[in-house]
């Protein structure tokens, strides 16, 4: 405190909360957050009001319910029997399912398109731009749709893939067949052993993520460098191959096939899983390629020239020198970009991908009348999983900062 | 300055705090009635050449439009699609929902509705292309169905689909233009709703010759128009219009005959089309003379039916059980004494 003590003033007078600055912003704050609560206050007492009226009450009884409805993508068991609990659990799983892909393909592509955009290559970097502008400049929504349109209307019915001679015919010696209601992988099945096979595969991941740890700590002490990548390739496939066929090939292929009206067997990627995955990823990676082009070229330019003058390698600039920089400035903008891509997942609908919004949001939601309390759940799930998202990516963000002493 | 606040709280508190009772003060203060209708239904609800709403839920609406304010034209259309049709009609964006809605026990009891009677009793059944060779629906173990989210059919899929053992993979969309574009592409084996819209949509195809409407139907869907709970007068006055429409087509009243039932001995009649003494329609706030103007306005039950799913549409519907009970159907109106 700068100000002389003063003694205080001998009787305080109600218009001091205002007039005087050492209760001005108190009072302020004050009188903002009682007008905010009553706001709130009414909003809260005129939808019980309203609810009344109509003849309504808020209750989440209907989540015990049966559902009645089927839904065609479910990663956990569930038919028309479960409830409307299960049903929105369902819708869960295939929002995250969504944001999980799409965010990685969004982030792999965002990386290669930012990074090329910089490229002295004249076309790829035009080309690159075109990329970027094409997907950021148009809604999202047109883009699923679009994607969508493509992959029914140009792809054959599985019924064409019928007879002796078919029109269509199934990609890599008959294993995959891409239809216009989704595209059909061989599925593993595994068998007795194959458990052996999954722990020998982790092991080696972990081994080889030591292995990784080992080299950069060499590198830093010695000032050599390992082949890391190819020596752990090597060390994830080799033991694992060995296993598999000591062990007498525990996993086997199941092909799809034709069966009455559908494929049988396989993995199916419902066009509508892979129209929304698929827009979402382009849509949102054009924006983390202007994040990753914005995040290198804020490393100034005498780094690289003070590595290409030590002799490293242009590859070896961008992976040792320029991208451990650009990644602090990177990291942060990418975690509103993961957030929107989860949340414009909700636009599902519009290819009736069955996401929570489809499920709970939907078809739940005009079951069983109870808008308000499916919107606030909702709401509470975007909420929690956006909150989860950045939380996370934070923690991951403080590792790449510089630690200030 | 704090006054201020307190001042426009209460304005804001007055606005939104209104109710929902005297629907009829609110739709004749209004000028026009709000009537929720599909977003494309052949034969229901559709937009005709030159832009004027046309359908047999249409028709219902102007009836009842006629009765209040003398003039068919006034309503205005809300085109909603299958998902949000109750959440606007609960919140007031509609006064009445005229979209080809089943009538069930939990849509009028937990969804708070008032189902207004009947007016179409339809079922549900399934569209094929004819090339799939599929007869029955006992032979489509195994397909892909287009269904609209959000209705009746999609909970009457997977019951039959689950007590006849069979499996199937539900395509959900929009509304029947989404419907009808993913079967076109053959995104689905089958399309299913009710039966009347599957006709309408039919028709209304390239070549309605290569599709096939499987004989079979899966369900009772007893279609009517509704409104909120709370107002019975409103609901009163929806109901009667209906039955109005249908006790004219008993009395062979229709819209080129209706002024030349002055002299008849009916008094029945003579009460409908406020020909008599006695006002009865001012029970429910009504001009004597509107049922006599919902009559005019698009004709009786029977000519409703036949300009919209009949003959006359090219959509080609039997009447059957939507006849009148004295000619071999169900529809059968209380007396209007």
């Amino acid at each position: 405190m700068s100000s002389p003590t003063l003694p205080p003033s001998e009787s305080f007078k109600f218009s001091m909360l205002l007039s005087d600055t050492r209760y001005r912003g108190m009072s302020l704050q004050v009188i903002t957050f009682i007008i905010f609560m009553a706001v709130f206050f009414w909003l809260v007492d005129n939808t019980i009001k309203n609810l009344a009226l109509l003849d309504k009450d808020v209750s989440f009884n209907f989540l015990s319910l049966r559902a009645g409805y089927d839904i065609n993508q479910r990663l956990i068991p569930y038919t028309s029997d479960s409830t409307h609990g299960m049903a929105a659990l369902v819708g869960i799983l295939n929002t995250l399912l969504v944001a999980f892909v799409g965010c990685i393909i969004a982030t792999v592509l965002g990386l290669f398109v930012g990074i090329l955009r910089l490229s002295k290559n004249w076309i790829v970097a035009k080309l690159m731009s075109a990329y970027i502008e094409g997907f950021r400049n148009v809604p999202v929504l047109l883009w699923i749709v679009m994607v969508f349109a493509l992959l029914t209307e140009f792809t054959p019915a599985p019924r064409a893939f019928k007879g002796a001679e078919p029109e269509a015919s199934m990609l890599f010696f008959e294993s995959i067949a891409i239809t216009n209601r989704g595209t059909y992988f061989p599925a593993p099945v595994l068998a007795e052993g194959a458990y052996w096979l999954l722990l020998c595969f982790g092991l080696s991941i972990v081994a080889s993520i030591y292995f990784i740890r080992y080299a950069n700590k060499q590198k830093k002490v010695t000032g050599k460098s390992l082949p890391t990548f190819w020596i752990s390739v090597a060390v994830i496939i080799f033991p694992t191959l060995i296993v598999f066929f000591a062990m007498g090939q525990p996993v086997s292929l199941e092909y799809p096939y034709l069966k009455g009206f559908n494929f049988k067997d396989g993995i199916h990627l419902r066009n509508s899983f892979l129209a929304l995955t698929l827009a979402l990823a382009f849509y949102t990676s054009a924006f983390i390629a202007e994040i990753v082009r914005a995040g290198i070229m804020a490393v100034s330019k005498g780094q690289s020239e003070a590595a290409a003058s030590l002799g490293l390698r242009p590859n070896k600039i961008m992976s040792l020198i320029i991208l451990p920089q650009a990644l602090r400035i990177i990291v942060p903008p990418l975690i509103s970009n993961y957030l929107n891509l989860t949340k414009n997942s909700s636009l599902a609908i519009a290819v009736g991908y069955m996401d929570v919004r489809g499920t709970l949001g939907g078809i739940t939601l005009n079951q069983t009348g109870r808008e308000l309390e499916s919107m606030l759940l909702l709401m509470g799930f975007y909420l929690a999983v956006s909150l989860l998202i950045s939380s996370f990516i934070n923690y991951f963000n403080r590792s790449f900062q510089i630690v200030v002493r | 300055m704090k006054k201020l606040f307190l001042g426009v709280l209460t304005a804001l508190a007055l606005a939104a705090g209104g109710t929902f009772a005297g629907t009829l003060d609110d739709v004749k203060a209004r000028g026009n009635l709000l009537c929720g209708v599909s977003t494309g239904a052949p034969g229901f609800a559709t937009v005709d050449d030159s832009g004027k709403d046309v359908g047999f839920d249409v028709d219902y609406c102007r009836a009842l439009a006629a009765a209040i304010f003398g003039d068919p034209m006034a309503v205005k259309f809300v085109g909603l699609t299958s998902a949000v049709r109750f959440t606007a009609l609960a919140a007031g964006e509609v006064d009445i929902l005229a979209r080809n809605t089943t009538w069930t026990y939990s849509r009028d009891t937990d969804l708070k509705q008032t189902f207004l009677g009947v007016n179409y009793y339809d079922g549900q059944g399934f569209m094929v292309k004819k090339e799939l060779g599929v007869k029955s629906t006992t032979e489509l173990d195994g397909a892909t169905v287009c269904i609209q989210v959000g209705t009746t059919t999609e909970l009457n899929l997977a019951d039959y689909f689950k007590e006849n053992g069979m499996s199937y993979e539900p395509v959900p969309t929009a509304d029947n233009a989404e419907s009808q574009q993913q079967y076109l592409a053959g995104a689905c084996d089958t399309y299913t709703t009710d039966a009347s819209a599957l006709h309408g949509t039919r028709v209304n195809l390239e070549n309605p010759d290569d599709h096939l409407v499987l004989p079979e139907i899966i369900s009772k869907e007893p279609l009517g128009p509704l409104v909120r709970h709370g107002d019975d007068n409103w609901a009163d006055i929806g109901r009667w219009v209906l039955n109005a429409l249908v006790i004219a087509e008993e009395k062979g009243i229709t819209k080129d005959n209706i002024d030349s039932w002055k002299d008849t001995k009916d008094a029945e009649i003579h009460r409908l089309l406020g020909t008599g003494d006695d006002d009865i329609l001012a029970m429910v706030g009504l001009p004597k003379n509107a049922m006599y103007n919902a009559i005019k306005a698009g004709g009786n039950y029977g000519e409703i039916f036949e300009n919209n799913l009949g003959a006359t549409s090219g959509i080609n519907i039997e009447r059957g059980v939507n006849a009148s009970w004295t000619k071999g159907g169900i529809l059968y109106s209380p007396p209007f004494r």
